[in-house]
């Protein structure tokens, strides 16, 4: 009888790495799935930045505006990503938490990070679906001419762009609550954007918001993409990878605070 | 047992070498783990207090699940039942004393392993079908159960394709309870299973908990239905305001409040009645009365000898109601007394 216990805690078995890898690879799979069956997620993120693009790029642009339209990829590009990831990320996190789904998730055996994989994952997922979306709607209607490498090129800057939005989501999901999210991350989302020149260029600011801009991730991503067609403003590009990258810490130890705040509070 | 403790008996002498306070609490520990080995204890909470700022959710609770049995921790809203389930699910830590599953810490990935759990949850991701969730639960497990199994266990058979924004209530309850059994733990935590279920699904569901147990899993439920408990538990540990005031099986709870009840429509007057042997008290309840006995039978005989046309006659066990009743209704007074 003594034995009994001992015995259960020895059959206990270490999961096999490609255990492991498939974990990771259904929890994306679903991730994505339950994103892309909400019209009310799927439609706003990969519609609107779309939108924005045929609306200011396509239709108000004069035919055959190639360097406008070009712009426009990589600025409404930009702003498309981080609407995936702040809303994705950000506001499903603060909904899944606050209704108990991670609690359930979290008293599984499910591995801790694949369910921070999965939504970042989704949010790449989703950022090169729009990117893709708007270079081709450029190609097609908008008189864009880009090299293959360069289209590439642009592709995966806001594809792995997506990673500090996807940081920032994170940082809110541990703060907001479910009612307030979808309002706290639009009064991030859309100051951000403007300010950091994703509607209007950013030469065309006032002196003082072009050197806030400097402080927005969202500046530095797009300025990234810009490079990459030439009509960036010549910064370093370290230094905006580097900004990127900063910032993707900083919303991490954000994170982190919420979490352990979250930790020792009255929950369930 | 004599194996356990002499494999202990080096770390009984260490602490009578050392000094202080702390000695006291190795040699505490080392003297209940052979006990728990012993009694099978698979999951238990060793004088653990909980406190949520300056509210006390749990207040020294001891109790333990052992291996085969159906635990129902009742008891009223807010007796801290989730809390005890929480704790043992590893999803928070105690303020004081120890949290056991398996004979170690509930967040060890191995104890996770072999436990599956339904907690009340407010919103599940709504576009995913049925069997996706389920194959993704499953996904964590080593030895999941076979889909059609766990949509078998669970009553979902032809519900597998619908996503789970379109099921009742009912079968929400039904695929919660699916997401708990699907890796074919050994240990399953149910934390309000039947709430929000009509008659006929709390039964189905019952019956499943039934068949768990019967393949040899172990079962903590908390509910606050005593007509559950009753109807499920091998154990049921009564809990309100943070404290333990009672467990026992079934049987023992109700001997705790003796008798019976008898209930009939009679022309026999209420005085006679009462003044009738073996008869406690009698009270008119609408058209019938209401006695309470301490033994049924010659009660019985004695009323259906005096009243030929005496109708609607029943028989209750006064039961594990009143005992509940009691026992959380007692408790209350006593707090509310030491706050004033």
């Amino acid at each position: 009888m003594s034995a009994a216990t001992p015995v259960l805690n020895e059959q206990a078995i270490r999961r096999p790495q490609t255990d492991v890898l498939r974990i990771f690879v259904k929890e994306a799979k679903y991730e994505f799935l339950k994103s892309i069956r909400l019209p009310i997620f799927a439609v706003s993120t990969i519609l609107l930045p779309v939108m924005f693009y045929v609306l200011f790029g396509l239709l108000l642009g004069s035919k055959g505006s190639g360097p406008v339209t070009t712009f426009l990829v990589a600025t409404y590009g930009t702003f498309g990503v981080m609407g995936a990831a702040l809303f994705g990320f950000g506001v499903g996190m603060t909904i899944e938490r606050g209704q108990g789904w991670l609690e359930l998730k979290r008293a599984s055996p499910m591995p801790p990070y694949a369910y921070f994989a999965a939504k970042v994952t989704t949010s790449m997922i989703f950022s090169l679906i729009i990117s893709v979306l708007l270079l081709t709607l450029g190609v097609v209607f908008g008189g864009v001419h880009l090299q293959a490498i360069q289209m590439v090129k642009m592709v995966v800057i806001l594809v792995c762009g997506s990673i500090p939005f996807c940081a920032l989501g994170l940082a809110i999901g541990y703060f907001a609550k479910p009612n307030s999210a979808p309002a706290m991350v639009n009064l991030i989302y859309l100051p951000l954007s403007f300010l950091s020149g994703l509607w209007i260029p950013v030469q065309m600011l006032p002196k003082t918001l072009q050197h806030i801009a400097t402080f927005l991730p969202p500046y530095h991503l797009s300025q990234l993409a810009l490079d990459v067609i030439g009509v960036g403003r010549g910064e370093s590009q370290w230094w905006h990878v580097r900004a990127l990258i900063g910032a993707t810490l900083l919303f991490m130890g954000l994170a982190r605070i919420g979490y352990q705040r979250d930790q020792g509070k009255l929950y369930g | 047992m004599i194996g356990t403790s002499g494999h202990r008996d080096p770390g009984g002498i260490m602490p009578s070498l050392a000094d202080g306070g702390c000695m006291t609490a190795t040699v505490q520990q080392g003297a209940r783990r052979p006990v728990r080995h012993a009694d099978s204890i698979i999951a238990g909470l060793l004088g653990v207090t909980k406190k949520y700022g300056a509210v006390c959710a749990l207040n020294k609770v001891d109790f333990a699940v052992r291996r085969g049995e159906i635990v129902a921790l009742l008891g009223p809203n807010g007796a801290g039942k989730t809390t005890a389930v929480r704790l043992l699910l590893g999803l928070t830590a105690p303020t004081e004393g120890t949290v056991s599953v398996f004979g170690g810490d509930p967040r060890n990935p191995e104890n996770r392993i072999q436990t599956g759990a339904m907690l009340q949850v407010g919103r599940v991701p709504e576009t995913l079908k049925v069997r996706e969730h389920i194959d993704m639960f499953s996904s964590y497990y080593p030895n999941p159960l076979p889909l059609e199994e766990v949509l078998e266990a669970a009553g979902l058979k032809g519900l597998e394709s619908k996503p789970f924004g379109d099921l009742s209530g009912g079968q929400r309850q039904r695929a919660l309870f699916a997401l708990a059994i699907c890796g074919n733990p050994d240990l399953l935590f149910l934390d309000e299973p039947t709430v929000g279920l009509d008659v006929e699904a709390r039964r189905l569901l019952w019956d499943e908990i039934r068949k768990l147990v019967a393949r040899g899993k172990t079962v903590l439920l908390t509910t606050h239905y005593l007509q559950e408990a009753d109807a499920l538990a091998n154990r049921i540990v009564v809990i309100n305001r943070g404290e333990i005031v009672a467990q026992g099986s079934p049987a023992d709870m109700k001997a705790q409040t003796a008798g019976r009840k008898i209930r009939c429509v009679s022309r026999i007057p209420l005085e006679e009645v009462r003044a009738m042997a073996g008869v406690l008290d009698a009270k008119q309840d609408r058209e019938a009365i209401e006695i309470s006995v301490s033994h049924a039978e010659p009660v019985l005989r004695e009323l259906l000898a005096r009243d030929l046309t005496l109708s609607d006659l029943e028989v209750a066990s006064a039961g594990l109601e009143e005992a509940f009743l009691a026992l959380t209704q007692s408790n209350g007074n006593s707090v509310a007394e030491v706050t004033k």
